[in-house]
């Protein structure tokens, strides 16, 4: 009755304050703080979407973005990349075609990359006079790097589910090539060693 | 960065990575600076072109390699007990969720000129070729001893004072023979000279031990190794991250960035492009400071070799440890092979990295090797390092300055953690406890 759950990982990229961690609540856990905290202490966050097959280990940049930081391993075996700017900043937009420039030199060819403009909600507002990057732009640049593109609002939930659900579709199923590593071995758990008696092991 | 902090840590080798980690979880606020561009400093696991550029400037790789990004080099090459002490930081520390491990094929030893495999179990004990029948059961009643040891239980003691009688005495108790001596104490007990058969024998009884329940740890290990897919600069990456997540926050690229002294001489921040962080006490190795804060204890040298072929006489393993006690080649401390491969994702298709490293003893370093390197067959190129190992000299309390120790040529981590656990110890005033806690459901 229960098909199989894949695991796949996805990264956020973008500028400090553009959005990524309220994007990932909203979408996780359904809820927005007007003052989001830096993400402390959660290692990574996971959504199983049970009829895609799929479990989502979300990982957020912990900060490490502020000083271009990043970690080689932060980008390693990621099936999907959410990149984040801020629609009111046209800095943050720039930063985000930086990040998909950082992404593309990875040379994972299997990515799915979306790009997610966020705070439309204050685009939206009134004359919407604060909106400093256009649609049209956005989604010009999203078509010519073969992104998905939406414009979101972690604050009212406006596409959030759209995206991260988009996403997933677009993932490829299989596993990815370097899942041939069959034999690795669990840390962790529950001390996993007690499989064999202790004393076999000693001549 | 004109911020203040608790603490500076410079550097993001592997000892700085894992302390940055340990003090965030402990609440410090934390900057963590490299003048690199790259995390792992010393201990970082390097692309082809950056190799390159570390070892033969303004020359380029042969393009049999394939692409750069496929390989992951190792500068210091060790492999992680799979019961020891680094596990069980990392289980500790959950950080194993940012990381894959895979087994270590095998653990082999060389005697008379011979390449053996080092036994995993009774099958393998029964059908090596180190020793004869009779040598073979004086050994199995030696561990057994060994393994039914209990340190608080004076029955499995069997009238002997561990503490006080040498480790050779121990051997002579049980009659093993000179041979079997040799491979139980370099290849098991993994010390890496004979000083360690006149001091008392509990400490080589702790070692064996800590042996074998490595290699049972999990299922289908056929050696107490593990080594992390994609290759060790993944572990200063992933307590990198245990500290980001903490809240510390990193700097890499600060080429000038230098420590920041008060009147007193107190380590109080660390200056980078014209700013200064403010700190209580800094946290970096030896590269970082003064040098007469620290000195040199010894140098170990090292080589790295890129074959298309598994070591011979190792059942074509993908990775394999290769121990050459002292005194099989005339040393006064041991020789250590190791060898990984694509299999590890550390080297493109078909590719193996054989690595040989030693504590200098002449000034010939690179000659030192040679018996090693006759062991890997033909390769396709080769690099060598010679390298400092500096210790502290300073006194904390006095200076501010929590310096780590250079990378040794042990076989391991467990000298890398010990001295970890030592500075955060010396930094917080509390051990860390490392029992074994449940785990939070991920």
């Amino acid at each position: 009755m229960e098909g199989t759950i894949v695991n796949k990982k996805l990264v956020l990229l973008g500028d400090m304050g553009a959005g990524k961690s309220s994007l990932v609540q909203r979408f996780v856990k359904g809820n927005f703080e007007d003052y989001q905290e830096s993400t402390i202490g959660a290692a990574f966050l996971t959504k199983t979407m049970p009829e895609l097959g799929l479990k989502l280990e979300i990982w957020d940049t912990a900060g490490q973005e502020r000083y271009h930081s990043l970690a080689p391993m932060y980008y390693r075996g990621a099936a999907a990349a959410v990149i984040v700017y801020d629609v009111t900043s046209p800095e943050s937009f720039a930063r985000a075609k930086s990040w998909v420039r950082e992404l593309m030199r990875q040379g994972n060819q299997d990515l799915v990359m979306a790009l997610a403009g966020n705070k439309a909600d204050l685009a939206a507002g009134g004359d919407g006079s604060e909106r400093k990057v256009s649609a049209e732009e956005s989604q010009a640049y999203a078509d010519e790097n073969g992104l998905l593109f939406l414009e979101t609002s972690a604050k009212t939930a406006q596409n959030v589910n759209e995206l991260f659900t988009a996403l997933a579709k677009k993932m490829p199923r299989a596993p990815p090539p370097q899942q041939q590593a069959a034999n690795t071995v669990q840390l962790g758990g529950n001390a996993s060693a007690q499989g064999r008696k202790r004393a076999s092991g000693c001549c | 960065m004109d911020e203040s902090y608790d603490v500076c840590v410079c550097g993001t080798g592997l000892k700085e990575c894992i302390l940055s980690g340990l003090l965030s979880v402990a609440g410090m606020k934390v900057l963590h600076l490299d003048r690199n561009g790259y995390y792992g400093g010393e201990s970082a696991s390097l692309s082809l072109s950056q190799l390159y550029e570390k070892f033969r400037p303004g020359s380029a790789p042969s393009e049999t390699l394939g692409a750069s990004r496929d390989w992951n080099v190792d500068l210091v090459p060790k492999f992680m007990m799979a019961n020891g002490l680094l596990v069980k930081v990392l289980v500790h520390t959950e950080v194993t969720r940012y990381l894959e491990f895979k087994a270590v094929d095998g653990s082999y030893v060389l005697q008379k000129g011979k390449v053996h495999k080092v036994p995993a179990n009774d099958m393998e004990a029964l059908r090596s070729g180190l020793m004869g029948l009779f040598e073979k059961r004086r050994m199995r009643n030696y561990l057994l001893y060994v393994m039914d040891y209990n340190e608080k239980d004076p029955k499995t003691w069997k009238g002997m004072d561990l503490t006080r009688m040498p480790m050779s005495e121990l051997y002579k108790y049980w009659g093993v023979a000179e041979d079997t001596i040799d491979f139980l104490g370099h290849a098991v007990a993994l010390h890496s000279s004979d000083n360690y058969l006149a001091q008392p024998a509990l400490a080589t009884v702790k070692k064996t031990k800590l042996y074998y329940e490595s290699v049972v740890r999990f299922e289908e290990t056929n050696s107490p190794y593990i080594y992390p897919l994609y290759g060790l600069g993944e572990l200063p990456q992933a307590f990198a991250r245990l500290s980001a997540v903490y809240g510390g926050t990193y700097m890499l690229n600060q080429p000038g960035m230098t420590v920041a002294y008060d009147a007193s001489g107190k380590a109080c921040g660390v200056t980078s492009e014209g700013s200064t962080a403010a700190c209580k006490f800094v946290v970096g190795d030896p590269s970082y400071f003064a040098p007469e804060k620290t000195r040199v204890s010894h140098k170990v040298v090292r080589a790295i070799c890129f074959m298309n072929h598994p070591i011979p006489n190792t059942g074509d393993s993908h990775s394999v440890q290769i121990i050459m006690p002292q005194r099989q080649t005339g040393r006064k401390s041991d020789m250590y092979v190791f060898c990984c491969s694509y299999a590890h994702n550390v080297a493109s298709k078909g590719k193996f990295i054989a690595f040989v490293c030693a504590t200098v003893e002449t000034d010939d370093p690179v000659a030192e090797l040679r018996p090693a390197l006759a062991l890997l067959g033909p390769v396709e190129e080769q690099f060598f390092d010679i390298s400092e190992v500096r210790e502290p000299v300073n006194d904390p309390s006095a200076d501010g300055c929590f310096i780590t120790k250079g990378y040794d040529a042990t076989t391991h981590f467990e000298s890398t953690v010990v001295d970890c656990l030592e500075l955060y110890k010396k930094i917080t005033g509390k051990e860390l406890d490392l029992t074994e806690k449940e785990l939070t459901q991920q």
